[in-house]
C-alpha cells in the first residue's frame, strides 16, 4: 500500500519500527500535493522548509527510540484559521493576507510537543463563514471525489486534502458543522469536541461560544489519537474545561453491546435526499448487528435550530470581527484621511460579501429595539434545545443522524441564495448550540458515487463512547472508509 | 419585519463597512429573506426561560499570579501597517 493511502496510526507504527523514515513520508505527501493540487486546491500555503527542518529533529528522536506520542513523525494539515508562529495565517480572507502570527495556538504547541509535522495551511470559507469553501478569498477547493462538486465547508480544505491523499490527518474547526459537513461530503471522519474540551487560544474567533477545534482523519482511530494530543484544559483559554483523562486506547476498547442509540425522528423528515436516508437506515442495521438498540424519538426543537444558530453566531461574529480596524494588523486601506475612514475602507476592502452580511445580521439582532426579539429569544431557544438533548440522554447513550440533507452540491449552486445555504446546516448546528460532542463518519455513497456521512452525537465529554461506536462500525466488513 | 434601504445603511454604519449601491440593493433582499426566516422563532413559547449564554456553568477562572516575560514589542508590532517608536501609528483623534 502506498504511503499516501495509509492511516496516520499505520504510518506512525512504521515510523517507530524504522520501516519508514519521516522524510520519506514527507516526500510522499508533498509529491501527492503537487499531483493533486492543480485540481483540488485544498491548501492555501505550504510550509515545506519548516516541515523538513522539524522532521530531522523528530527522526533523531525516533532513531533514539523516543516516540513522543502515538502519532510521532506523522505529517498534518492545519486549517488556516489556527495561528502558526511566523507562518502565514489568512482565515481565507484578504483581511489577513500576509499576516504572520507572533505566537502559536495552544493546539500547535501540543502538536509540536507530540512530534506531528505541519505540512501546510488548508483552505476554508472566509472566517469560517460558509458551507462550501467557496467564500475563500483565495479560490475554491474542489471535492476529490468529483471536482465539479464542493468539498463542503468551512473546513473544506482539510477534508479535501485527506480524501485526496495529500495529508494523513488534519485539524479543522467546527462552529455550526464546519468539521462534520465537509467530512461527510468528502468521505472522511472528524470530531466536533465537547465545548471547552480543546483550547481555543490562537483559534481566530468566529462565534466564541460555539467554536471548537477538532481532529479530522481517514478513520475514527486516527481522530481519537489526535484528540488525545490536543484535548485538555489550557490556562490561556478560560472556557476550556478539565477533561476527564481521555485515552484513545481505552476509548477504542469500548463496544456497542447493550448501548441505546436514539434517532431524532425530525432528522429523517422532509428535504432528506433518499440516498442519505437509505444509507442511514443501513448504518442503523450495522449498529444493531454490533449489539446496540436503535430507535426513533421526537425532537421538535429541531424546527428552531437554524434561526437560533444564525442569530447567535452572527451576533458573536460582528463583535469578534470588530477587531479588524486596519491599525494593529491585517489589511489597511491606502488613501484614508482620518481614523473612521481607515476603519470603513479597510473593512470594506478586506472582508468578502458573506462576512459583511453576517456582520450586518449580527448588528441587527443586537441593536436597540431588536435585541429582545432576536438575540435574547435565541439564547432562550438555546437553553430549550440543550434541555431537549439532555432529556434524550436520560434514555439514550448516544444519538444518530445524517450530517447534511444531501450529498455535496455542485460548485456555484449554493452561493446565489444565502438562506438556502444556511438551511443545509440544519442537522449540525444544534450540537454546537448545546455544547455537545459529535463525530461524523462516512456511511455510503449516493447514485453519483458521492460520499454520504452520518454523525453520532454524545453526552458532554462523551467522546470515548462516540469513538468506540465509530471504530466498531469502521471495523465491520466492507464499512465505507473514504478512499481507503 | 421589513428591511429597507435605510436600515441597510444603518447596519453598514454600525459595522463600519460601506457597500456599493449594487451590493446594497442585493443585501436588502437577502436580509429580508433571512430575517423573515429568523421570525419563525416568534412561534416558540419562551416564557419564563432563562437565556443560556455559556453551554456549561463556568465560575470565575483563576490562575496563579506569576511573572513571565512579555512578548517582544518588535514582534507584537511586526504586522502593524504603520508604526513609530514601538507604537502603532494612528490618525490624530483629538484636536
Amino acid at each position: 500500500m502506498s504511503i499516501t493511502n495509509q492511516t496516520a496510526l499505520q504510518l506512525a507504527a512504521q515510523l517507530r519500527s524504522g520501516a519508514l523514515r519521516v522524510s520519506e513520508v514527507l516526500d510522499a505527501c508533498y509529491a501527492q500535493i503537487e499531483a493533486a493540487e492543480p485540481t483540488v486546491h485544498g491548501y492555501i500555503s505550504l510550509c515545506r522548509e519548516d516541515a523538513y527542518a522539524f522532521a530531522a529533529k523528530v527522526q533523531a528522536r525516533l532513531d533514539a527510540g523516543e516516540a513522543r506520542s502515538a502519532l510521532a513523525g506523522v505529517p498534518i494539515a492545519i486549517k488556516d484559521l489556527i495561528c502558526t508562529k511566523g507562518i502565514p495565517t489568512t482565515c481565507a480572507s484578504k483581511m489577513l493576507e500576509g499576516f504572520r502570527p507572533p505566537y502559536n495556538a495552544t493546539v500547535i504547541e501540543r502538536l509540536h510537543a507530540a512530534d506531528l509535522i505541519p505540512l501546510g495551511k488548508t483552505n476554508m470559507d472566509e472566517f469560517a463563514m460558509g458551507s462550501t469553501t467557496e467564500t475563500s478569498a483565495f479560490g475554491v477547493t474542489r471535492n476529490p471525489h468529483n471536482p465539479a462538486h464542493v468539498p463542503g465547508g468551512s473546513s473544506g480544505g482539510s477534508a479535501a486534502v485527506l480524501a485526496a491523499g495529500e495529508a494523513p490527518i488534519a485539524l479543522g474547526s467546527d462552529t455550526g458543522g464546519s468539521i462534520r459537513q465537509p467530512c461527510a461530503y468528502c468521505g472522511v471522519t472528524g470530531l466536533k469536541p465537547t465545548y471547552g474540551a480543546v483550547s481555543r487560544y490562537g483559534l481566530i474567533a468566529y462565534a466564541s461560544s460555539l467554536d471548537q477545534i477538532g481532529p479530522m482523519g481517514r478513520c475514527a482511530a486516527d481522530c481519537a489519537a489526535l484528540f488525545e494530543i490536543i484535548a485538555g484544559r489550557d490556562e490561556k483559554d478560560s472556557s476550556s474545561m478539565d477533561f476527564p483523562a481521555f485515552s484513545a486506547a481505552a476509548a477504542l476498547a469500548g463496544d456497542l453491546r447493550g448501548k441505546r442509540i436514539g434517532v431524532p425522528a425530525e432528522f429523517l423528515g422532509e428535504g432528506l435526499q433518499p440516498a442519505v436516508a437509505k444509507a442511514l437506515r443501513e448504518a442503523a442495521e450495522r449498529f444493531r448487528a454490533l449489539g446496540a438498540t436503535v430507535e426513533e424519538f421526537p425532537l421538535p426543537m429541531l424546527a428552531y435550530a437554524v434561526p437560533t444558530y444564525y442569530i447567535i453566531a452572527c451576533a458573536e461574529a460582528c463583535s469578534n470581527l470588530s477587531r479588524y480596524d486596519g491599525i494593529k494588523y491585517g489589511h489597511s486601506a491606502a488613501g484614508a484621511r482620518d481614523l473612521l475612514e481607515t476603519y470603513i475602507l479597510s473593512r470594506s476592502e478586506g472582508f468578502g460579501m458573506e462576512v459583511k452580511r453576517r456582520i450586518m445580521l449580527g448588528n441587527f439582532v443586537l441593536s436597540s429595539g431588536y435585541y429582545d426579539a432576536y438575540y435574547k429569544k435565541a439564547l432562550q431557544a438555546k437553553r430549550m434545545l440543550q434541555q431537549a438533548y439532555f432529556k434524550a440522554f436520560e434514555t439514550y447513550d448516544m444519538l444518530l443522524g445524517p450530517v447534511a440533507p444531501t450529498t455535496a452540491p455542485k460548485l456555484g449552486e449554493s452561493l446565489s441564495d444565502p438562506l438556502r445555504m444556511y438551511l443545509s446546516d440544519i442537522y449540525t448546528v444544534t450540537v454546537n448550540l448545546a455544547g455537545l460532542p459529535a463525530l461524523a463518519l462516512p456511511c455510503g455513497t449516493d447514485e453519483n458515487a458521492l460520499p454520504i456521512g452520518m454523525q453520532l452525537i454524545g453526552k458532554p465529554f462523551g467522546e470515548s463512547a462516540l469513538f468506540a461506536a465509530a471504530d466498531a462500525y469502521q471495523r465491520t466488513e466492507d464499512a465505507p472508509l473514504g478512499r481507503l | 419585519m421589513t428591511i429597507d434601504r435605510n436600515l441597510v445603511l444603518y447596519l453598514e454604519k454600525l459595522g463600519r463597512i460601506r457597500l456599493t449601491e449594487e451590493e446594497r440593493a442585493a443585501c436588502e433582499t437577502e436580509l429580508q429573506s433571512i430575517i423573515g426566516y429568523f421570525d419563525q422563532l416568534n412561534s416558540l413559547d419562551t416564557c419564563g426561560v432563562e437565556p443560556l449564554s455559556h453551554s456549561f456553568p463556568v465560575a470565575n477562572v483563576m490562575r496563579e499570579d506569576c511573572t513571565a516575560p512579555s512578548m517582544e514589542p518588535a514582534l507584537l508590532l511586526s504586522n502593524a501597517p504603520q508604526k513609530k517608536d514601538n507604537c502603532f501609528l494612528v490618525y490624530r483623534t483629538v484636536e
